[in-house]
């Protein structure tokens, strides 16, 4: 199941629910991405990161959302998965994404989960604006993030 | 089928996100599909002739990607009427 929501999650009650529907799995992992106060090594102190806004493309997120799950399920055997993106106004520590999958046994779990975070980075249209002090900025890309879709070829 | 049917089936429904939104300060708009376009290279080149703003940002060296109806499509991609066309920059979603 996915959603895209602005309010926060209770990731007990997204692991129960996981659990739930998971039937008579082996091993469930549990991604969290957390918004950083601190972006990147050249931020200074008096730069740190005090919002960010997620803006997305309501319809195409959830489509694109769904096809990483989809292509998921055809790589490893899957009993339940969870995705949880949040979108708008956010701010340091908050938690941003959840991603939880549900398997029989665990190494299924662990690269599903971790090919799930590998391709929204990339391939579901989010996009984040940073701001510090009083200036705000469109975080670019990173080349990082794109050669880590490689391992998945 | 007359003119004004070809009309109202030739609508383009154009969508632009994030910095690509702020710079043309548009967020969305519906275009009647003009006759010398038929790809998404095409509506392109349109675009850049009909603003400056668009000239500005699809003549620049920014990366652009698009999507048709909701899907990532390129520049040769084919339009039909009634195609939803988005412009945004690379995505930094997680």
């Amino acid at each position: 199941m996915i959603s895209v929501q602005e309010q926060d999650f209770d990731l007990g009650a997204e692991y129960s629910l996981l659990r739930e529907s998971a039937g008579d799995a082996g091993a469930i992992t549990i991604f969290t991405g957390l918004v950083r106060e601190i972006y990147d090594q050249s931020q200074t102190d008096d730069s740190k990161v005090n919002f960010l806004y997620l803006e997305h493309y309501p319809g195409m997120t959830e489509k694109s959302l769904q096809s990483i799950v989809d292509q998921a399920n055809t790589k490893w055997s899957l009993l339940a998965t969870r995705l949880v993106h949040r979108v708008g106004h956010l701010s340091p520590r908050d938690q941003i994404v959840f991603v939880g999958t549900a398997s029989a046994h665990r190494q299924d779990a662990f690269d599903a989960a971790q090919f799930i975070m590998d391709y929204l980075k990339n391939k579901a249209p989010f996009w984040k604006k940073q701001g510090a002090n009083e200036s705000a900025v469109w975080i670019e890309s990173r080349d990082s993030d794109e050669a880590a879709l490689l391992k998945w070829d | 089928m007359s003119t004004a049917e070809h009309r109202i089936k030739s609508m383009l429904n154009i969508h632009y996100f994030a910095s690509i939104r702020e710079a043309l300060n548009k967020q969305e708009e519906h275009l009647e599909l003009p006759e010398t376009v038929s790809s998404v290279g095409d509506l392109i080149d349109y675009l850049i002739t009909a603003s400056p703003e668009a000239a500005s940002i699809f003549n620049s060296d920014r990366s652009i990607l698009i999507a048709v109806n909701q899907i990532v499509a390129s520049r040769a991609n084919i339009l039909q009427p009634d195609d939803e066309v988005a412009f945004f920059p690379p995505m930094t979603g997680g």
